[in-house]
């Protein structure tokens, strides 16, 4: 059984889990899905920078940098 | 444009060579066709610049796409036979077709033949980052749609076995449905299979046809790109890409209908409408629809290709990352690497600055020992040479900083730079990309601009640029030491204290602008920051260097075309009109004097000292008298709220060839002949600003007076070079032109307020 859906920033650093939701704006998501973080796809949360943002994700076995209120609305389940 | 037209649309020139060909016997002809354009495309950090280099040899040709600032790469293909000659192009690095930056809508416009500069290519290769797959096979599988003769140059295999990742070639080639190439592009390997299979591709010079669709779309999608894919075929402009494929792009391309720039016709736009529409009335969504089923698809593929090996160990990368990226020792070597870029420049540019500069002495030495004494010899020497020279000694610095940015970006640090600054830089509504460009014109405006090409969105890419020579450049440095050594009393820890916060004033109204600009005139959203953080790589030193000299032959250029052509009417302005009156005087009394020195009476360097004297005080009295004389009192009433007089004005006119000139030109504005050295030049200046009185009898140089100056200096857009510079990055006099009056008005308000609130305070 999946867990509940949590943001992708309040997940623990080095964890992994799947993306169940993008909250973004259409026009916003566009780029973002083209990179390779759809729904259904593991990511992975590396860590936030020294200043506390933006995050840094891991997915598709690459390394990409959001800022944290975007990624706040990024929901992820963790797999059981 | 190197390439010709096809034979047969010039029936006159057929003629020409077949009777040529008569007459001496052997093919012109096949000399004669046209070069085949190989397109290199890829994502970011695919390694596509070594590629391009190890095909194309060091002899690329670096321009600009017409009427944009975006590179444009080109060179003659190495190892070919040499007919047809091949042509590669370079294209910017590219995530999507569907573009979201200008870099990417050129690649976009090249791969759809919509440029009318460049050919339709006759092979694209697209280079394949093979440890990152996945990501690169999106961008990719676009490109295979797109129909033409295609090879993938799958790079950086070495990375990927380190990683434990191997790839079936055969398999993914296969599913593909185009030749796939293993390579190390640094190293070399694979190189002449990638050559020999473009030579093969070129010579079959046959059309691929149309390539099935790369995945599977929701039935109705399908439905609409066959829809659509008719009107595509008869008003598309689209010489070889399929049409089918530009249905699909568009139809999902977000800024298709927003940003619609005239190339559809109305019917396309219109269909497209319609279509989305009626996509979404079946529940698909248009945006995202197409991703989804071509991510599904590479999942499929990337699976069934590569075999990751047990037990992987933790990539090199991310180890240094953790230490990089760490909250503490993170930004400690981030300081520090910014620390010794700054070191390097100001010292290492120093010895090769004082050889230039000795260079234009002993170059305008010479040519005034060529021409004899008159206007002529003063507009070689003084307008051309010593012109020239202000602005080119700055080369080594500029040099240095494109060295350190290269560096920077090709290892990989410059988004890790970003990463660890975006936080700041986003409090102004800036990207964490523009830190680099900003801290650069510390040095030098000039590399910043230009740096700020990696900045995608074209509105935060000019905020960038307008607020960057803010930052208080080296050619600033001059005048600073001047003012303070003449008016800041006291200690050395005073004048360090009024030093930085010149240096402060700078950053804070730097930042300010930016945002405010952000509110107001360049207004948009914060983009969404969606960066990449590339693996480190060691740096191939060929190309940072080749980096390095295709930027500062960018700024020599302008330097020997507007930067040559100002500087000489600035000199004009400096040196003319002359009066009559005032050059008889001074040529009676230079004769006078001559006629004094009896033998034996004075030494020969005590004569020369005294006509040294009489020269002196002419070109004080002419360029009083000049132009520029005149302007400084036209100005004077603009400038006297600020406590300045005319005679600073004609310092502050004569700056714009370069603010550090306002040394040189105080010089001859008060008659100090040129000291020994810099230093005792700088002494003996200052000496005199101190003793200058105002008509009322107090002194010109008081504190608060050189203090206003040098908020003046931190403020005002005097330099000439950097006005060209950003009319050449932003292609328009608009934004130089605003950039120059904000930055004026913005210097006299802020050098107002110091000068009358200081005289309110009682402070001199």
């Amino acid at each position: 059984m999946p867990s509940e859906s949590q943001p992708l920033t309040s997940l623990e650093l080095g964890a992994a889990a799947t993306v169940s939701q993008i909250n973004l704006r259409p026009e916003q998501r566009g780029r973002l899905l083209e990179m390779g973080l759809l729904v259904g796809t593991p990511v992975q949360l590396v860590r936030f920078a020294p200043l506390g943002d933006p995050v840094e994700i891991k997915v598709r076995g690459y390394h990409l940098t959001l800022r944290r209120q975007d990624a706040e609305q990024i929901l992820v389940q963790i797999s059981s | 444009m190197e390439t010709q037209p096809p034979p047969a649309s010039q029936p006159a020139n057929i003629e020409t060579v077949s009777q040529l060909e008569k007459s001496v016997g052997r093919t012109l002809s096949d000399s004669r066709r046209p070069a085949a354009y190989v397109v290199l495309t890829g994502n970011p950090n695919s390694g596509k610049t070594t590629v391009f280099n190890a095909l194309t040899g060091l002899r690329a040709r670096v321009g600009n796409y017409a009427g944009v600032t975006v590179e444009r790469k080109e060179g003659r293909f190495q190892g070919g036979p040499g007919d047809p000659p091949i042509r590669v192009l370079d294209l910017p690095g590219t995530y999507s077709l569907s573009p979201q930056s200008l870099d990417e809508q050129i690649a976009r416009d090249v791969l759809f033949g919509r440029l009318p500069e460049v050919p339709s290519p006759a092979v694209v290769v697209i280079v394949v980052d093979a440890s990152n797959l996945e990501r690169n096979l999106y961008f990719t599988s676009q490109v295979v749609e797109l129909g033409y003769p295609t090879i993938i140059a799958l790079n950086m295999v070495d990375v990927a076995e380190v990683n434990g990742l191997s790839i079936d070639v055969a398999e993914l080639s296969a599913a593909l449905g185009v030749p796939v190439v293993p390579l190390v592009a640094s190293t070399g390997r694979g190189i002449k299979d990638l050559q020999k299979q473009i030579v093969k591709l070129v010579s079959e010079n046959s059309p691929r046809g149309v390539p099935p669709p790369f995945c599977d779309l929701p039935a109705v999608f399908k439905t609409e790109v066959r829809l659509l894919t008719p009107l595509l075929g008869s008003t598309s402009t689209a010489r070889n890409a399929s049409p089918q494929a530009e249905a699909l792009l568009i139809l999902c391309d977000e800024k298709f209908l927003a940003g619609s720039d005239g190339h559809y016709s109305a019917q396309v736009t219109q269909a497209v409408k319609v279509g989305r529409q009626r996509l979404e009335a079946a529940g698909v969504d248009w945006r995202s629809a197409a991703i989804e089923s071509r991510y599904a698809r590479i999942n499929a593929i990337h699976q069934a290709v590569t075999t990751e090996a047990e037990g992987q160990r933790e990539p090199f990368s991310d180890k240094l990352d953790r230490l990089v990226t760490h909250k503490f020792w993170g930004m400690l070597i981030f300081v520090g690497i910014m620390a010794l870029m700054f070191f390097t420049i100001f010292t290492f540019a120093q010895l090769p600055m004082n050889l230039l500069q000795g260079f234009f002495r002993i170059a305008g030495d010479f040519m005034g020992r060529l021409i004899p004494p008159g206007d002529l010899q003063e507009l070689v020497v003084k307008g051309i040479v010593q012109g020239v020279g202000a602005v080119v000694v700055f080369l080594p610095q500029i040099c240095l900083l494109f060295l350190f940015i290269g560096l920077l970006e090709d290892t990989g640090y410059m988004a890790r730079a970003a990463f660890l600054m975006d936080r700041l830089m986003s409090k102004v509504g800036l990207h964490g990309k523009s830190f680099i460009p900003m801290l650069s014109s510390f040095a030098c405006a000039i590399p910043g601009i230009m740096a700020t090409r990696t900045i995608e969105t074209r509105k935060d890419r000019l905020v960038t640029i307008l607020v960057a020579p803010l930052m208080s450049c080296s050619a600033r440095l001059p005048v600073y030491t001047l003012l303070i050594a003449a008016c800041i009393p006291g200690r050395l820890i005073t004048q360090s204290l009024t030093m930085l916060s010149m240096y402060l004033l700078g950053i804070v109204v730097a930042l300010g602008m930016a945002w405010i600009f952000k509110k107001t005139l360049l207004r948009g959203d914060t983009p969404m920051l969606v960066m990449e953080l590339p693996p480190y790589k060691r740096p191939l030193l060929k190309i940072v260097l080749r980096h390095m000299w295709d930027r500062s032959r960018l700024f020599l250029r302008r330097a020997g075309t507007v930067i040559l052509g100002i500087n000489i009417l600035l000199w004009f302005m400096a040196s003319y009109p002359r009066h009559a009156v005032v050059e008889q005087q001074f040529a009676g009394a230079r004769l006078a004097l001559q006629r004094s020195f009896a033998p034996g009476h004075l030494t020969h360097e005590q004569q020369k000292n005294a006509l040294e004297e009489i020269d002196t005080a002419r070109a004080g009295e002419r360029l009083r008298g000049s132009f520029a004389g005149q302007a400084g009192r036209i100005l004077q009433p603009l400038i006297a709220p600020l406590g300045f007089d005319w005679k600073i004005g004609i310092g502050l006119v004569s700056s714009f060839a370069a603010r550090e000139v306002f040394v040189s030109t105080m010089s001859i504005v008060y008659n100090v002949a040129e000291g020994a050295d810099e230093d005792t030049h700088t002494k003996d200046l200052a000496q005199v600003l101190r003793q200058q009185k105002r008509p009322d009898g107090t002194p010109v140089y008081t504190t608060l007076t050189a203090v206003t100056l040098m908020v003046f200096y931190v403020l005002a857009l005097q330099c000439v070079s950097t006005v060209a510079v950003v009319r050449r990055e932003t292609n328009s006099w608009k934004w130089p032109l605003f950039q120059w009056v904000y930055m004026g008005a913005l210097a006299w308000v802020f050098a107002f307020i110091t000068y009358q609130g200081g005289r309110l305070l009682r402070f001199h």
